[in-house]
């Protein structure tokens, strides 16, 4: 199994969850978060003075797989969050040792 | 004689103009500071406004309307006494509504000075200011001009408040901004407005209100009142557009918190005038109102690097100061407005409207500066830098903007 972490735009979202679920990906969590890479901030303008946002909005979304299909995964998501163009953000795939599902205490590959 | 056409309306503009303050002003500006100094920035417009009340019945009315004297009113009016139901004025509305009126004035002025100081001033010296500025500053000068007082025997023309409330209010608020000190990290790591859109409602109630700030003024229901709506409408249109054109071609990006301050700026440019210019002057003010105003913001905040931080001078000082000026040359009959006095050139009424603009600038500045100073021993003036950096919402107030 494999954890899948992938920071995006958060324009992208949706696509990237139609494309996952098109794979076959059952579930997801997303959250909010903000941060910077080369991209380095953004600079907005209010009444001609520059403020520079050094954390951009971005949404991180993690989704657990079995490996099987984790290159597909990526491959999903890296088709649906691209545009090309800087802060389109990155994807970091991580082992997985194990997984549950709470309300049948399935383990395992099972559990995803 | 009571004419209740004119009541009417002034009661109706007098509601207005207290909305301008509660709560357009202060929207206005709680859009442009950060999150965690919200409240601070609600609050101090609303404590003003109570306190300025208070203080208005207590002796700043009679101080300011009472008595011919010309450099201050007299003490007959205090707590409105002889002030019955029956007391008329020249224009056949209440007195008590004329005191209403007059109020709305005195609160909004001291409540556009926190503009200058958001983010970083104590609530008690703010609170402490106000109550010594509306005292020393607002009420000599708004009885100079508009109470009998000499610069009104000399002829000076302001007729909605370019003097007597945008320039006293942006010129102390330059000079409040300066001996306060900027905020931590400015000019290049302050924080972007929060809330740009609680601005432009902001700025839409300051717009709407404006109408019974102007049109109120002429004191009646009638002509006057509707060439000083129309003006002000014109103007701040104007001057909204005029922001929009310079920020679209410079950045490439019009921005509504540009657009809006444009509006603000073309309202408190036609202010002095709104009275005596017809709509052709109103198109001009405005046109000069929005572009000197829009230069006077970064001159003031980059090139001085004065963190007036909602730019307070640069709209409303620079703004009311320009009207005054040219209602001296849009008031001639021959450009669309009022004419100038009997016997009085253009030349002659810009000499006046100078010495006007001179004397009041030079109040302000010199009062100001002693206020700061006693304010500075008895209260001191800033917060400390911890509470600056976490807000003064919560560390002030014990409350949070957005509970979330």
């Amino acid at each position: 199994m494999k954890y899948v972490i992938a920071v995006i735009q958060p324009h992208r979202l949706d696509a990237v969850r139609e494309a996952l679920a098109g794979i076959g990906v059952q579930g997801l969590t997303v959250s909010e978060v903000r941060g910077f890479g080369r991209q380095k901030g953004q600079t907005e303008i209010y009444r001609g003075a520059e403020y520079t946002t050094h954390y951009v909005p971005k949404v991180k979304i993690e989704i657990a797989v079995e490996a099987s299909i984790c290159d597909a995964a990526i491959d999903a998501i890296a088709q649906a969050a691209r545009s090309g163009r800087i802060g389109d953000g990155k994807i970091f795939v991580l082992p997985l040792e194990g997984a549950m599902r709470v309300r049948t205490g399935e383990m395992g590959a099972d559990a995803l | 004689m009571l004419d209740t056409g004119n009541t009417a309306w002034l009661l109706t503009a007098t509601g207005l103009v207290l909305f301008m303050t509660l709560p357009g002003l202060a929207l206005f500006y709680g859009g442009l500071v950060r999150a965690d100094n919200l409240l601070s920035v609600l609050m101090q417009c609303f404590a003003i406004a109570c306190l300025v009340s208070v203080l208005w019945l207590v002796g700043a009315y009679s101080l300011s309307f009472s008595g011919t004297g010309p450099w201050l009113g007299d003490l007959d009016k205090v707590l409105l006494r002889g002030v019955g139901r029956e007391a008329v004025t020249a224009t056949g509305i209440p007195e008590t509504v004329f005191f209403m009126f007059q109020m709305t004035f005195a609160i909004i002025t001291p409540a556009l000075i926190i503009g200058a100081i958001a983010e970083r001033m104590r609530f008690g010296a703010v609170l402490l200011f106000s109550a010594l500025w509306l005292l020393l500053v607002y009420v000599p000068v708004a009885h100079w001009i508009w109470g009998g007082g000499w610069l009104q025997t000399r002829g000076v023309l302001d007729f909605a408040g370019g003097l007597v409330v945008h320039l006293t209010a942006g010129s102390s608020a330059l000079l409040l901004a300066i001996l306060l000190g900027p905020r931590a990290g400015f000019p290049d790591e302050v924080r972007p407005p929060h809330a740009p859109w609680m601005t432009m409602a902001g700025a839409c109630m300051l717009w709407v209100g404006w109408f019974g700030f102007n049109a109120g003024s002429a004191l009646k229901a009638g002509g006057d009142a509707g060439m000083a709506m129309t003006v002000t409408h014109i103007s701040a249109a104007t001057a909204a557009l005029v922001w929009l054109v310079i920020e679209w071609v410079k950045f490439d990006k019009p921005s509504m918190i540009g657009i809006v301050t444009g509006a603000v700026a073309g309202l408190a440019s036609i202010t002095p005038a709104s009275g005596y210019v017809g709509p052709g002057g109103a198109l001009v003010i405005g046109l000069t109102g929005g572009a000197v105003c829009y230069f006077m913001v970064g001159l003031v905040k980059r090139r001085f690097r004065i963190d007036d931080s909602l730019d307070v001078f640069a709209v409303h000082g620079v703004g009311g100061a320009l009207g005054v000026l040219l209602t001296a040359i849009f008031m001639d009959a021959t450009l669309g407005g009022v004419g100038l006095a009997e016997g009085r050139s253009m030349g002659d009424q810009l000499g006046i409207q100078c010495t006007g603009l001179v004397v009041t600038l030079l109040w302000s500045v010199v009062v100001t500066f002693v206020i700061v100073k006693l304010v500075q021993i008895i209260t001191g003036l800033r917060v400390g830098a911890e509470t600056e950096e976490q807000g003064l919402d919560l560390r002030t107030h014990g409350e949070r903007g957005y509970n979330m």
